[in-house]
């Protein structure tokens, strides 16, 4: 890794990327761009999202620090960091390949081969090789640990039989990060599962799209039926496929810095709500000036402080004594609920146009905010239900017994 | 999808906390706990007084009364934000005693007396000689400004009229700073015990059986001209009373709900019905988990109004933020600490009660969560 860069280096490679991004991040394509690299549904979506990746990526300002030799840009990860925030600042289209890039990128990059790092980060990096995920089964979703799709070995092939479910991006994927089972034998049900790079492109691999709750589309459901894939394809060594899905699961959650910089996920700006408050009407007044709303409002500003200052404050040892894993434990609860709340909220200021939704002339922000809150159900559904979470919570951290 | 506070975060404090001040908790943790167990808090409750002067006497050695007081008038010249987690810890075990009182009434003082009004009261304060406030009245209203009670010139300086309500511990108290009016504008008095005859006070019967209060008459009480507070800074004394109060009132409130919820999961932990202890039912842990995480986000407001206390702007802010979201952190896990702990939450001897009258007494002083909020919509939009 390159040396660490003066403020001076710095200052200039900010005012380059600003100029960058302030020239090339593309005004409104003149159709809806998805929130988030889950909800991409045309192929219109797609290619549009593809040429920006490739054109950030290949101005300098994805993979900026990621090692020359396979695709990068060899810099030092603070010039990535910067060119991230302009990018941010510009409020540019999301990056498509967030899997690629946020999470098999980081993997490849840190336990992967010589030969596997030459074969695909350059790929992911310029959108030509997107990448899916599969992890959740049909039958096995928080329960990821007894994915039960089998990978048999046979001869310089695996064999694979079964079902991969909420795949994002599945139907366009060239490649798979791919948890399945070559074994049941073994101390416990994480022993027989193995990690693969799989293709996506072979024999006896089918997807089915999926409608989603908002109308857009984005995952699959991916059927194996004897697909075979070269047993080269087998990160690691079978029986690591467990630590290794932990590990991915890392990059996922943000635990681990995203070296390959840019953003998959549009942000809600907050006060964003209060502007949308400000400019809806009711009794020929402005919405504001009716207490009850106002009193609402408030209350979601002060549950949008307290989760600022409790990311704050559980980094703080003496502020957190008593229970300390709390606060880390709560967030994902507290967060995707409040984004569905305030979300919801966002609905009643708009009158009878709230009766709008994505797609007709009239309404109000495109129904960005109708989608926005269906889609809050993504969060608060994935990754562990907030049922789920408040077990947690209540076993892990308040000690309370474990049922049903 | 993801989330970024905006430009909401500019209006807003951060946190951080200081050495003095985890110490200050880490004492005060022990010192409560050991100093107020439940039975003593219960056997105070039917005692005249209210609290135990030996008690007092240990936190006055500690030199607790003068934390926020300058050390020019025998403080120790800290911060509101060192009193915070002192108070905490005394709402934690319902210590009740005339510290959150006399600390408020220091911060009048430092907010309008002049040099010999603070030169004399400051250390007697800091020395453990209680002051207390007489600002409420009869109508009710939480606008500290909404004064009725005058004072008229008469005798060597005032007389004065009209009706004090929520004299915390008025009966043991040295010095009374009272809220009237001259000629229309509110002022603030200084009124020594002596000048008040017993029969001025009535002990109220409040909600919270662990603390103290009195109606006070203030009519025909006389006081010299020199015990009125600067006119100029009356105002800023009354917002800095407000405040001073909303933030240890916060901090009481969060150790309640703390209290308030660990009191609950024991139940929730030892008591079986139909077979199983009852803690594993949702119906019962998923609620008590909101109750926690609410208070979670109650008290780190509450650490935030501690630590921008005093800053323009971000400081009356945090502070409305605090009492609001403890007000509403408290009211309901002490709610729902009387209801899972079935009938007998119904009862006098379950502690549940002592948590959810604390509640609605802090609710009931210096201004609920919805006064609070309505506040904050106009600092905010």
């Amino acid at each position: 890794m390159s040396s660490r860069p003066t403020p001076a280096e710095l200052a200039d490679y900010e005012a380059q990327a600003d100029a960058w991004f302030r020239e090339n991040t593309p005004k409104d394509p003149g159709f809806m761009l998805p929130l988030t690299f889950m909800e991409v549904s045309t192929d219109q979506q797609f290619d549009f999202l593809c040429a920006w990746q490739r054109k950030v990526y290949e101005a300098g300002y994805l993979g900026a620090s990621w090692p020359k030799e396979y695709g990068g840009g060899g810099l030092h990860p603070d010039f990535q960091r910067i060119a991230t925030k302009v990018m941010k600042k510009y409020d540019g289209p999301i990056m498509l390949n967030a899997i690629g890039i946020g999470w098999a990128g980081p993997l490849i990059m840190d336990i992967g081969s010589e030969e596997e790092k030459k074969k695909y980060i350059k790929g992911m990096l310029n959108a030509e090789d997107i990448w899916c995920q599969g992890f959740s089964e049909p039958e096995n979703g928080s329960d990821l640990g007894n994915a039960q799709l089998k990978a048999v070995r046979d001869g310089d092939e695996y064999v694979l039989n079964g079902s991969k479910i909420w795949t994002s991006l599945g139907d366009r994927a060239k490649y798979m990060i791919l948890l399945a089972r070559t074994s049941n034998e073994g101390p416990n049900k994480y022993a027989g599962l193995s990690f693969f790079l799989s293709p996506m492109h072979a024999p006896g691999i089918e997807t089915r799209r999926i409608k989603k709750l908002t109308g857009e589309y984005g995952f699959v459901q991916c059927f194996f039926t004897d697909a075979r894939i070269p047993a080269e394809c087998l990160m690691g060594n079978e029986g690591d496929g467990w630590q290794i899905a932990m590990k991915t699961l890392e990059y996922e959650r943000g635990a681990k810095v995203n070296l390959a910089g840019g953003y998959f996920l549009k942000e809600l700006d907050a006060m964003g709500v209060v502007e949308l408050a400000r400019q809806s009407q009711r009794g020929g007044k402005p919405l504001l000036d009716d207490p009850v709303m106002k009193d609402r409002m408030v209350d979601f500003m002060m549950d949008i402080q307290a989760l600022n200052l409790n990311n704050q404050r559980r980094r703080m040892g003496p502020l957190v004594q008593d229970r300390p894993m709390g606060l880390a434990l709560m967030n994902k609860l507290a967060r995707t609920e409040m984004i569905r709340e305030l979300t919801e909220f966002s609905l009643s200021f708009q009158g009878t146009r709230g009766g709008y939704y994505v797609d007709d002339p009239c309404a109000v922000d495109n129904g960005y905010w109708h989608r926005s809150y269906l889609n809050s159900f993504s969060a608060t559904i994935g990754g562990g239900t907030s049922e789920i979470q408040r077990n947690i919570i209540a076993e892990h951290v308040l000690g309370l017994p474990k049922g049903r | 999808m993801a989330f970024s506070e905006g430009n909401l975060a500019d209006h807003l404090g951060g946190l951080s906390y200081s050495e003095e001040q985890i110490e200050l908790m880490d004492v005060a943790t022990n010192f409560c706990r050991d100093r107020s167990p439940i039975d003593k808090v219960r056997k105070l409750i039917e005692d005249e007084g209210g609290y135990d002067p030996a008690v007092w006497q240990e936190i006055v050695d500690l030199g607790w009364l003068g934390i926020a007081v300058p050390e020019a008038q025998g403080g120790v010249g800290l911060s509101m934000a060192e009193v915070a987690p002192i108070a905490e810890q005394m709402g934690r075990r319902l210590l009740a005693t005339p510290f959150a009182t006399c600390t408020i009434a220091a911060q009048a003082l430092l907010a309008a007396g002049d040099e010999a009004q603070c030169g004399e009261w400051l250390p007697r304060i800091v020395a453990g000689e209680v002051a207390t406030l007489a600002l409420t009245e009869p109508h009710g209203d939480w606008n500290l400004g909404h004064v009725e009670a005058t004072a008229k010139a008469g005798g060597d300086g005032y007389v004065l009229s009209g009706t004090k309500q929520f004299v915390v511990y008025a009966k043991h108290a040295a010095l009374v700073i009272a809220s009237v009016t001259i000629d229309g504008a509110v002022r603030l008095a200084l009124i020594e015990r002596s000048a008040i005859p017993d029969s001025a006070l009535r002990r109220e019967i409040i909600i919270d059986e662990t603390k103290r209060s009195f109606e006070l008459t203030l009519d025909g009480i006389n006081i010299p001209a020199s015990a009125l507070l600067d006119a100029g800074r009356s105002g800023a004394a009354l917002t800095q009373i407000e405040l001073a109060s909303a933030l240890l009132q916060a901090a009481e409130m969060c150790g309640g709900t703390q209290s308030a919820i660990d009191y609950t999961i024991e139940y929730l932990k030892t008591r079986k019905q139909f077979g199983k202890l009852i803690g594993e039912y949702q119906a019962l842990k998923h609620p008590i988990t909101n109750a926690y995480v609410g208070y979670e986000k109650a008290r780190s407001h509450m650490l935030s109004a501690a630590h921008n206390f005093g800053q323009q702007g971000v400081g009356e802010i945090a502070v409305r933020m605090a009492k609001a979201s403890a007000d509403k952190a408290y009211s309901f896990a002490a709610d729902r600490a009387v209801q899972f702990h079935g009938g007998f939450g119904f009862t006098h001897d379950c502690d549940a009660g002592l948590y959810r009258r604390s509640a609605i007494w802090h609710a009931s002083q210096y201004g609920d969560a919805a006064w609070h909020r309505a506040k904050l919509a106009d600092l905010l939009f």
